[in-house]
């Protein structure tokens, strides 16, 4: 019984994993084409020809470096921002009701309901006045602004849920605030912290809209930006457009690979008994 | 963070020339102009459609996901780093790829229905009226499947197993552990995942954005790339327009969440 369960359970995992993986292997597929495969009816899953060039003529491609230089120094830049910012905050949130805690709370929620989609109009006038269209500033300062808030309302979810059994117990045993939080709060809400931190990176290495809005200059145009040149009305790299997405793609798979296992090992579990 | 918010406000009192330039305030003529708009109802109903459908199929599916990934069975990392994959991929990437498969000509979905026997000729999924929404709310759920169950995920893991033993020692059944245990544990996940969700759908714009393209007009647009278009694309370039429907977005994000922070009794210390 045991044993048909977790076979039944493997084939479940096995099916879902191939409907989720199935677009992504006719991207890479695709990648690998020919131009001349790229229009054949009917369409062929797999290419006649692999052409793994195709892969070393966008990592040869100058435009295509610019862009990546700029998605890694945008995402970078914001993160690290956003996360100085985020981790005090929530954690002085999570633990002191102050005066108009509920208020400050509401307000990062509504803040993460505005979004910079809906906001776009007023991020281009602000922008625009102060002068600062096409400056990483602009974009770095945005994605910051925006993951903020996401990332205070994560963490402050995880801070709560440690038990302040624990804390106490610190305190007790003479602990202060500063190192309660560098040596309690922050080890036992790492699943938060790395929760927070791969969704601040993500979002800004795929944010599109503001940077679409803001960066209209060539040179500072981040990837998701960027590679929408290589399919227009008129030239259509198909092949191009997969391969630098593969290449976009997929080392921030790996990363998301590589700590999968902290964001959702158990929050709390066994520290109190 | 308010401050865009303000100029958004103020920019939609004012008259703007097609390069920007400020040409006076106009007060509410940019309200009263919204909504003489003939395409806004539309684009209101579209809205709803897109995110009612979007949220609730991918929360439905999230949980089945969740506890699928909380179960342990051979290869389940795989399956986990599987999900990851449409997470951590740009989703203007993503678009792309679905525009590219479910075209006409050359995408590969015609064929592989037809060859499953589920159409019997080829469907122009992104350049008919009756397929396009759908096509559109596939890839939505799509992209907000992983982070969904991962959220619900965590909330199950946070669910001490404690619980479960004692359902267990009481004689329940699995359905039962699951409705009168499970659920009523995973409510503060459930809350992240579905505000959130709600605010992502509403405000997503590449899907709708590439799918949609190759349309004329505003037959398929939401109310972001409605705004967005009225704003830096189509022939109406008016900054006041789109951002009095800015303002008109902001106010709705801000209705659907009071009003599910009431159903859900939000105190602060939920979540």
């Amino acid at each position: 019984m045991r044993g048909r369960g977790r076979a039944g359970l493997a084939l479940a995992g096995f099916l879902v994993a191939c409907l989720v993986l199935l677009p992504y292997l006719v991207m890479l597929l695709t990648a690998l084409k020919p131009a001349a495969e790229l229009r054949t009816t009917p369409p062929r899953l797999t290419p006649i020809h692999w052409q793994w060039a195709n892969f070393t003529g966008v990592l040869r491609d100058p435009d295509f470096l610019t862009w990546l230089r700029v998605s890694l120094v945008v995402a970078g830049a914001s993160t690290v921002l956003a996360l100085l910012a985020a981790v005090p905050a929530a954690y002085y949130t999570a633990r002191h009701p102050f005066r108009g805690r509920t208020l400050f709370l509401f307000l990062v929620l509504v803040t993460q309901m505005f979004s910079p989609t809906t906001l776009v109009v007023g991020l281009h006038r602000e922008f625009f006045e102060l002068d600062l269209i096409n400056t990483y500033g602009a974009l770095i300062l945005t994605n910051a602004a925006f993951n903020l808030a996401f990332a205070v309302w994560i963490l402050r979810a995880f801070f709560a849920s440690i038990p302040r059994e624990i804390e106490e117990a610190a305190a007790v045993d003479g602990c202060g605030r500063l190192r309660m939080l560098w040596k309690i709060a922050l080890p036992l809400s790492r699943p938060g912290i790395v929760t927070a931190l791969i969704f601040s990176f993500i979002a800004a290495w795929n944010e599109y809209i503001v940077a679409l809005t803001l960066m209209t200059d060539p040179d500072k145009k981040p990837l998701t930006v960027g590679i929408t040149s290589y399919v227009t009305a008129y030239v259509q790299h198909w092949n191009s457009l997969f391969a630098a997405s593969v290449i976009a793609i997929v080392p921030v798979v790996v990363l998301f690979a590589l700590i999968e296992r902290h964001l959702v090992a158990g929050l709390t579990a066994g520290s109190v008994r | 963070m308010l401050y865009p918010a303000a100029q958004l406000v103020r920019a939609s009192f004012w008259q703007f020339s097609v390069t920007g330039l400020s040409q006076g305030f106009v007060g509410l003529q940019n309200y009263a102009k919204l909504f003489r708009q003939e395409s806004l109802t539309m684009v209101v109903a579209n809205t709803l459609v897109w995110v009612a459908a979007v949220v609730l199929v991918t929360i439905v599916l999230s949980l089945g996901l969740a506890q699928l990934l909380g179960a342990r069975f051979p290869g389940r990392t795989l399956v986990r780093w599987a999900l990851i994959v449409p997470w951590a991929a740009s989703v203007i990437m993503t678009s792309k790829l679905f525009a590219w498969i479910y075209d006409y000509y050359f995408g590969m979905l015609n064929p592989a229905l037809q060859a499953l026997g589920i159409v019997s000729h080829p469907v122009d999924w992104l350049g008919d009226d009756a397929t396009v929404m759908g096509a559109m709310i596939a890839v939505g759920v799509f992209v907000s499947l992983p982070f969904t169950t991962y959220v619900l995920l965590a909330g199950l893991q946070a669910i001490s197993p404690d619980v479960y033993e004692a359902a267990r020692v009481d004689g329940a059944s699995a359905w039962r552990t699951y409705r009168s245990v499970t659920l009523p544990l995973l409510r503060p996940a459930l809350l992240v995942a579905a505000v959130l969700n709600i605010v992502y759908v509403f405000n997503s714009f590449p899907i709708v954005w590439t799918l949609n393209d190759r349309n004329p007009g505003f037959g398929h647009d939401t109310m972001i790339t409605y705004m967005y278009k009225i704003a830096f694309k189509s022939s109406l370039r008016d900054i006041g327009l789109a951002a009095a429907l800015g303002v008109v977005n902001v106010a709705l994000i801000l209705l659907a969440v009071a009003a599910y922070l009431r159903t859900v009794r939000w105190r602060g210390e939920a979540a």
